[in-house]
């Protein structure tokens, strides 16, 4: 009879069971469909950046909003009508701004789960093993770089509220455009997803230890915390809306979508 | 209602075992671990599993269920079909000691790396003051009945023992967020946090969450509000200066 004893090696006393998992369930579904939509929203977003077609009065696509430079942004869609990158910015305005949104939902703390679970694997499920060999996690370069995410969230607060200001404007000039609705659809779910971000909660009040002390931050971070619990369906919401806008906006800019309330 | 389910459960001591099949009478309103002592007492009397209270408060039944870890007087049969095969094995984390049962030494010995409960300086007990909503948020934690199903999913171990040394895991790391956002507790709890009990090795894929069979919000509530600390702590320089600045202690 073989004995478990401090002599053998740890990971022989584990139960040798030969398979990565013995779950019956469709545990691959989740991880396969969430691979699926990220995909889609990284194809997306490449030809956003190449598609010109960014502007239709009043509308601007949210890929390219705010729009700063002074070549490719038509005078109507430029914040207060500033366009402080100059004459030798030819490329995609949406270029510019790019990183900011995308590094915001790259290291939010709901999107990493779900991409280390179907694009890493690791793990791809819960209780299924892993394919590497190796895991070091969030500890070093580049993976540390994580921990920069709330600065990503300052910079998306100004992104949502230039998307929000983008939505009323359009509706100010066209209230009975089909695209004004989309485009303040879009601004509240981006809105909701950013303040329903850990690092808002954390900063709210979630850093304080004496809740007590600070009524309004408590009050604070308790609607925050409501919509945190939210935070995985914003995230999907908000991607959906963001694409859908972005495409209706782009295909009314080409005439695609022409009918008279668009 | 009864009928005669299949089950395949793990037997053996040490790593070395195999999945073993019975089949076994059930009946209506039934548990797992029903049918794990209706196999001791009728075909494997030598069938070894750790169990106490039967009612999902004690943590002791922790075990795999097709493939899942679950309590198994918390696994209702009705929950499977009739004609399923019902496969029963040991955690998998932890070495097994014997059949279901397994040496989850590991876990005490994190335990005793974290520091307790640490008042401020002149503070005695039966002077302990706070206020109710101040501790709410960690009376959470509390429901904890370490069954330790958190530290056996949670992939940076089960998947890579060698991180063992260096991780304590989803339970002791919420331990350290219980504490640190204790109001009277004043131990530098964020270095040792990232730096001590691998905080960092943590990758939020919220398995430690799915399995609670209390639903704490492990991930949530308490490991990434800790990693936001740590963030604090460590890494951002604007909080560093507004320490600075404004002679911020803990």
């Amino acid at each position: 009879m073989t004995q478990t004893t401090p002599e053998a090696p740890v990971r022989r006393q584990r139960a040798q069971v030969k398979v990565r998992t013995l779950r019956t369930d469709r545990w691959w579904l989740v991880p396969f469909v969430t691979f699926l939509g990220l995909s889609s929203f990284l194809v997306y977003g490449v030809w956003a950046i190449i598609d010109t077609s960014i502007f239709v009065e009043p509308y601007i696509a949210p890929f390219a909003s705010p729009c700063l430079a002074a070549v490719t942004c038509p005078e109507g869609a430029r914040v207060f009508g500033w366009a402080p990158i100059g004459d030798w910015y030819t490329l995609s305005p949406g270029l510019l701004i790019l990183a900011l949104p995308g590094g915001f939902r790259l290291t939010c703390y709901y999107y990493r789960k779900s991409y280390y679970r179907s694009f890493w694997l690791s793990p791809p499920a819960c209780a299924v093993q892993e394919p590497h060999g190796k895991y070091t996690g969030e500890r070093r370069f580049p993976l540390i770089m994580q921990n920069i995410h709330r600065y990503f969230f300052y910079a998306a607060i100004v992104i949502g509220l230039v998307l929000a200001y983008d939505a009323v404007l359009a509706v100010v000039h066209k209230p009975d455009g089909l695209g004004s609705w989309i485009l303040i659809a879009n601004a509240v779910l981006i809105n909701a997803y950013t303040a329903s971000c850990h690092s808002c909660r954390h900063i709210t009040a979630g850093r304080l230890n004496h809740f007590s002390r600070h009524p309004l931050r408590y009050r604070a971070w308790t609607f925050v915390s409501k919509l945190n619990a939210k935070h995985q369906q914003l995230a999907w919401a908000s991607m959906f809306s963001v694409m859908g806008a972005d495409l209706y906006v782009r295909l009314v800019a080409k005439g695609i979508i022409a009918f008279p309330f668009a | 209602m009864s009928y005669k389910a299949k089950f395949k459960v793990w037997r053996g001591e040490g790593g070395e075992g195999r999945l073993e099949d019975f089949t076994v009478e059930v009946n209506e309103g039934e548990v797992v671990l029903d049918i794990i002592h209706r196999l001791q007492a009728t075909q494997a009397p030598d069938l070894a599993v750790r169990w106490n209270c039967k009612a999902g408060k004690c943590g002791s039944c922790s075990m795999e269920i097709n493939g899942k870890p679950r309590l198994g007087c918390m696994t209702r049969m009705s929950t499977f079909d009739e004609d399923e095969t019902i496969t029963v094995t040991p955690m998998r984390t932890f070495p097994v000691i014997k059949d279901l049962v397994t040496d989850v030494s590991y876990n005490y010995q994190k335990a005793r790396e974290v520091p307790s409960f640490t008042p401020p300086a002149g503070v005695r007990p039966g002077e302990y003051r706070m206020k109710q909503v101040d501790v709410e948020r960690s009376q959470e934690f509390r429901k904890c009945i370490e069954c330790f199903m958190c530290n056996n999913v949670c992939h940076v171990i089960r998947d890579h023992e060698e991180n063992k040394t260096n991780f304590s895991g989803p339970r002791f790391l919420m331990r350290i967020a219980e504490l640190d956002m204790h109001p009277l507790d004043v131990a530098d709890r964020q270095d040792a946090a990232q730096e001590q009990h691998g905080l960092g090795y943590c990758n939020i894929t919220k398995c430690c969450t799915e399995v609670c069979p209390e639903h704490i919000k492990i991930t949530d509530n308490a490991l990434i509000p800790m990693k936001e600390r740590v963030v604090d702590a460590k890494y951002d320089p604007l909080v560093w200066l507004g320490n600075k600045i404004f002679r911020r202690g803990k």
